[in-house]
């Protein structure tokens, strides 16, 4: 490449306690260059793009800007360098409005006044040349995600950016405006900027970059230009070994178990679901894919007996749902697994036990006259860390202690154990490393196989069609007709994530 | 310099934070103590001895511990869950209320073994109302209730003082605002004879032990944690949340509306505008230092308990302000802040 | 009963609004520039009683009024410095870190008090501020006397009220501070140390409010006794949220506050006879639960308040 090198990590290492979450990386980016930065979650890309940001203070090596040392461990520096980030949670002041976020910290602190006159003319000239159209003065929480993230490239393209970071750009994104997202991104390469984008998608990242890192377990594993590359390879590369996800056999359905027609979920005056009708037989999954704030919140909310129906009729094994309670559901032998772990799945501050119990402690098992049973709750969950092999705590350990991945285990193990006659998994792997996906997937086509009727809620599509025997897609609180997971493509899933679903049927 | 959380925290800090913060507070009152020119190791020597130097003054600060461990225990409860009870002040002097006016009346002309266990119940039926209160507005509206708890305060203090001066005024107190005294028939006995110490110390060392046993052995202990620790993940667990809280708060409130049953019952006899020293804020100091632990908090109580009423002898024998002890406990709450923050995280370079 | 009615129409009324709203507009307007940068401070009732005890005793030592306000304020500023390392740079709760704020700066204050002054009968005064009679205006009929005829600190806090809204609004520091409390993070994206924010909005906050205690020593009365804040600093509180976090709107709901509340103890002497005096003092405290319950639903909450913000962690 003949372009000059506009970046250049130089064998950087950042430990947390003893573990290095990057070990001595070296990374080069040239002028008018696309680099997708690809592994699986834990690899170190985060941690790596926070060094060159500059949230984080490196333990060895240094980052160069166009030839030149910046000090580190502050962002104003980067920003200065031109360097601009955007993250994959946006760093949005949802309150204020696109040009307030826009022009934060761009001024002197010490100013008398904003020069928002100027401010707004900038913005309006970045947005044009680029075709990142955005109303100047509208309430951040008011846009939609994809226009968000705008605002969040607006950002740093305000801020004279000329090498823009973006972390997991296409996570929140529709298949349709992750494809307008790599257009913008083309753009800018032309005009001059250097990009790279963090993944653990082969299909955008052979489509949307000139080169790829291959970072694993903290290290760059290989690098590639896409042109020389297949996405078998650069899978390969990622994960370090053949991972075989397993794979579902097929089987006859049995009766209906879960029957919804119609259903209207309100939250205020705002609709969370409207009529929304579905049926899951025993010994069947139904996947459910969409872009995250679609109503698949309300659905797990309602199907999990948190939130009832305002209208239409929802059954779990021939009793409407309305009249129980979370604690009556887990009594019938229905097994849920919230989207969330860390905000619905467990409380962090209790133990393993406590969370393995919570749900159905009025068991005479583990309960007698308000008096908790601790030597069998300690068992029981004995028995769910050996069964699901939780690792990294006792039954008396604090679950904030574990891994993502095992919190996982654990909380799927206990919707598990008993063999329900229904299984809610709503985002049951996210971000969750390959070991455990295959782990996970392997549980719940166990329970599929052993006639339970599975509820599978997932913004991972690989994953839906992999586990599913039918497929809706959810949009603006509807769902689509449903399709056959035999045989469908990404594609067509998209259309329908994308409320696209006219005429089928 | 970055500050990370510990893996595990050691065991032992329970008991070394409480005595580091206090020692810290101890020491930075006495650079106070130093600046009114007072010998510091001397004016604190004075301060215990004055509290433990004789069964006198062991009694004397007995009687002030005991209402402390019971506000102790009404903070520990409700911070437990996450309500931010500040209200302990009011609903102790509600919970008096309530039980002087019974106990004056004493309607049915109960006998002793009967009217006691009575306005204790008064009391705390007093002091559940006023938490219920704003814990239901912070349900229904999402009020804070740090803040209306503490106005509340005020709110309870100017009706106790209407009521002194109206419908409970003693007609033979020569307008001193204090009111009719309660019957014998519901006057605390005493422990020891000739002192002042009663029997609310046992009642409260009891329900030290209550608390311990239902948070650490009840399902509803259990599930009072989760719902205030993480409310959206105990309402997805099944727990009844609202249900829970409103309990917790009777439970919080309660207690600290028996506190001030037991203070009025046991040692003034009538009510009146100075019954409580602050018992309700200095409650959740008690309950801070004790790490929210039951047992703890007898001992935090004590504690103290130890200062005002050292600080009263230290005050008489060197001239230094009795104020120095509000000093040094309010100190404590801040470095007992601190301790528990260096008990979950530790600093790195 | 025509009386309670010509009550609202005498100057001693109006000229005693601006008076009791002075320290609640101080008091406010600190609590809401700590809550627009993401910290709620409690601290407040005890860093009022702060400053109204050394502002006092800066006077009473000789200083000049001014110097005392300024000394209260600076004192103010140190509680400010405390209040923010313990929950910026701690990240401890600011619920419980603030009422140990108030019960030390409380106590801390009578004990100096106590040793600067030892026990007397009377307590010591001091030469408080005069009423500033503003030409022109305050020779208006009427309003003149009533609203034109107060004394300097009052002027202050109109004038820093206006001052604080203009600076949230238009200038790229008053930017800083909003984006700070609403999203940490994206202030720091952007390059703004939302910590260096925290801590001076906190330290600024708190030196206002102990001005507004200084005003009650120096300015509303002539001498200091404890617990003479009577609550005055919760009462901040809830008309923060009663302004929905705007200084403008802040002197509003101080002004309406201090209406009732010069209403309320004209019609003690009027109706002084049926109705016992407690019922019209306890009315400030109702009517802030009540503008707390009534704001609480509808108002736009800094997002970030009381959530703790620690670099590289989300």
């Amino acid at each position: 490449m003949s372009e000059p090198v506009v970046l250049h990590l130089d064998s950087v290492t950042k430990r947390f306690g003893s573990f290095a979450a990057n070990d001595n990386i070296s990374i080069t980016l040239h002028r008018g260059e696309v680099v997708a930065l690809l592994g699986e979650n834990g690899a170190g890309k985060t941690t790596l793009m926070n060094i060159l940001f500059g949230h984080y203070v490196p333990d060895e090596g240094e980052v160069y800007i166009n030839g030149s040392k910046i000090a580190q461990g502050k962002p104003k520096e980067a920003i200065a360098a031109g360097v601009g980030m955007v993250h994959q949670h946006f760093s949005l002041a949802k309150n204020l409005t696109v040009l307030e976020n826009v022009m934060t910290g761009t001024e002197p602190l010490l100013g008398w006044k904003s020069d928002t006159a100027k401010g707004r003319q900038k913005l309006r000239a970045l947005e044009q040349k680029f075709g990142l159209s955005v109303d100047a003065d509208a309430r951040v929480g008011d846009l939609s995600v994809g226009e968000q993230q705008r605002v969040e490239i607006l950002k740093a393209l305000y801020n004279d950016a000329r090498i823009l970071i973006l972390d997991e750009p296409t996570g929140v994104l529709t298949q349709q405006e992750a494809e307008g997202l790599f257009q913008t991104l083309r753009v800018m390469a032309q005009d001059g900027l250097s990009i790279i984008f963090i993944s653990h998608k082969l299909n955008e990242v052979m489509k949307g970059a000139d080169r790829v890192v291959v970072l694993r377990a903290g290290k760059v594993i290989a690098e590639r230009a896409t042109s020389q590359t297949s996405k078998e390879e650069l899978a390969e590369l990622m994960v370090g070994r053949r991972v075989e996800r397993p794979v579902r056999e097929a089987s006859t359905p049995g009766a209906v178990v879960v029957r919804a027609r119609d259903v209207v979920v309100q939250a205020g005056a705002v609709t969370r679901l409207s009529g929304i009708s579905f049926d899951i037989r025993a010994g069947e999954t139904l996947g459910i894919v969409g872009v995250s704030g679609n109503g698949q919140a309300a659905l797990c909310d309602l199907v999990a007996g948190v939130v009832p129906a305002d209208s239409g009729a929802f059954e779990i094994d021939g009793h409407p749902v309305a009249q129980l309670t979370p604690r009556d559901l887990s009594g019938m032998n229905v097994g849920r697994t919230p989207e969330d772990r860390n905000t619905q799945g467990a409380v962090g501050e209790l133990t393993l036990w406590e969370n393995a119990v919570l749900e159905r402690i009025s068991d005479p098992r583990f309960s007698r006259q308000g008096f908790l049973r601790k030597a069998p709750a300690r068992a029981y969950c004995q028995a769910l860390i050996e069964r699901f092999d939780v690792r990294g705590g006792t039954p008396n350990s604090r679950i904030s202690l574990l891994s993502g991945g095992n919190m996982q285990k654990l909380i799927l193990g206990r919707s598990l154990v008993q063999r329900p006659v229904f299984l809610l998994a709503a985002q049951p792997t996210r971000g969750l490393d390959e070991g455990a996906i295959a782990a996970i997937h392997e549980d719940i086509l166990a329970a599929r196989k052993g006639g339970t009727a599975v509820l599978l809620v997932s913004e991972d599509l690989d994953e839906v069609i992999s586990l599913s025997d039918r497929i809706m897609a959810i949009h603006a609180g509807q769902l689509s007709p449903a399709v056959d997971a035999q045989g469908v493509d990404a594609r067509q899933l998209g259309l329908m994530m994308a409320g696209e679903w006219g005429g089928m049927r | 310099m970055r500050i990370e959380r510990r893996q595990n925290q050691p065991k032992a800090l329970l008991i070394v934070a409480p005595m580091l913060a206090v020692l810290a507070a101890l020491s930075l009152a006495g650079i106070l103590i130093a600046l009114a020119g007072v010998p510091v190791l001397a004016a604190y020597k004075s301060l215990f001895v004055g509290a433990f130097g004789s069964k006198f003054a062991i009694t004397e600060t007995l009687t002030r511990a005991t209402p402390l461990i019971v506000t102790g225990l009404a903070a520990a409860v409700a911070f437990r869950a996450r309500i931010w009870n500040i209200g302990a002040e009011g609903q102790f002097y509600m919970g008096a209320l309530l039980a002087t006016v019974f106990g004056f009346q004493n309607f049915l002309g109960l006998p002793s073994f009967a009217l006691i266990p009575a306005l204790f119940l008064a009391g705390a039926l007093a002091g559940m109302v006023m938490l219920v209160i704003p814990l239901g507005l912070r349900l229904r509206f999402g009020v804070d209730e740090v803040v209306t708890t503490l106005l509340l305060n005020f709110v309870v203090l100017l009706f106790v003082s209407m009521m002194l001066d109206g419908p409970m005024k003693d007609p033979l107190a020569f307008g001193w605002p204090q009111s009719v005294p309660i019957v014998d028939e519901g006057l605390l006995p005493k422990i020891i004879e000739r002192t002042r110490l009663h029997l609310g110390l046992i009642i409260a060392i009891a329900a030290a032990v209550l608390i311990y046993v239902i948070n650490a052995f009840t399902v509803f202990g259990l599930e009072a944690k989760a719902a205030g620790f993480n409310p959206a993940a105990a309402k997805f667990a099944g727990v009844p949340f609202q249900m829970t809280l409103i309990k917790v708060a009777c439970l919080s409130g309660g207690l600290a509306g028996l506190a001030g049953a037991i203070e009025v019952m046991g040692v003034k006899g009538q009510l009146s505008n100075d019954l409580s020293a602050s018992f309700g804020y200095t409650g959740i100091v008690v309950a801070m230092l004790a790490s929210l632990n039951p047992i703890g908090v007898i001992f935090a109580a004590i504690f103290t308990a130890m200062m005002f009423v050292g600080a009263e002898s230290m005050s008489r024998s060197f001239g230094i302000p009795s104020f120095i002890a509000d000093v040094v406990v309010s100190l404590s709450l801040l470095t007992m802040l601190v301790a528990i923050f260096f008990s979950n995280y530790r600093i790195r370079k | 009963m025509t009386d309670i009615f010509d009550i609202l129409f005498t100057v001693g009324l109006w000229s005693s609004v601006l008076r009791i709203a002075t320290p609640l507009i101080f008091g406010t307007l600190g609590a809401l520039l700590c809550e627009r940068a993401g910290v709620l401070n409690l601290g407040i009732e005890g860093i009022m009683t702060f400053g109204a005890m050394i502002g006092w005793l800066a006077v009473f030592q000789g200083a000049d009024l001014w110097v005392g306000l300024l000394v209260a304020a600076l004192a103010g500023a140190l509680f400010g410095l405390l209040h923010a390392g313990l929950t910026v740079t701690l990240g401890l709760s600011q619920h419980v870190t603030g009422l140990g704020i108030t019960l030390f700066a409380s106590s801390f204050s009578y004990y100096i008090f106590r040793i600067a002054i030892p026990a007397q009968n009377t307590p010591p005064t001091v030469e408080p501020f005069q009423p500033l009679d503003i030409p022109v205006l305050s020779d208006l009929p009427f309003v003149g006397p009533a609203l034109f005829s107060q004394t300097a600190p009052t002027y202050l806090a109109i004038g820093i009220a206006i001052f604080l809204a203009y600076f949230l609004a238009r200038t790229p520091m008053g930017l800083a501070v909003r984006i700070t409390g609403e999203n940490p993070h994206a202030a720091e994206a952007q390059g703004v140390d939302p910590i260096r924010v925290r801590y001076g909005a906190v330290m600024a906050g708190s030196a206002l409010m102990a001005v507004g205690g200084a005003f009650l020593t120096l300015s509303a009365f002539n001498s200091f006794f404890p617990t003479m804040m009577q609550g005055r600093g919760w009462i901040c509180i809830a008309l923060v949220v009663f302004s929905t976090w705007k200084p403008g709107r802040a002197i509003l709901g101080a002004l309406l506050f201090a209406l009732f509340d010069a209403y309320q103890l004209r019609l003690q002497n009027v109706l002084g006879q049926v109705v016992p005096y407690q019922i019209f003092l306890m009315m400030p405290y109702l009517l802030s639960i009540l503008a707390l319950v009534i704001m609480s639903r509808s108002a736009r909450v800094p997002q970030a308040l009381m959530q703790p913000y620690r670099k590289g962690e989300r």
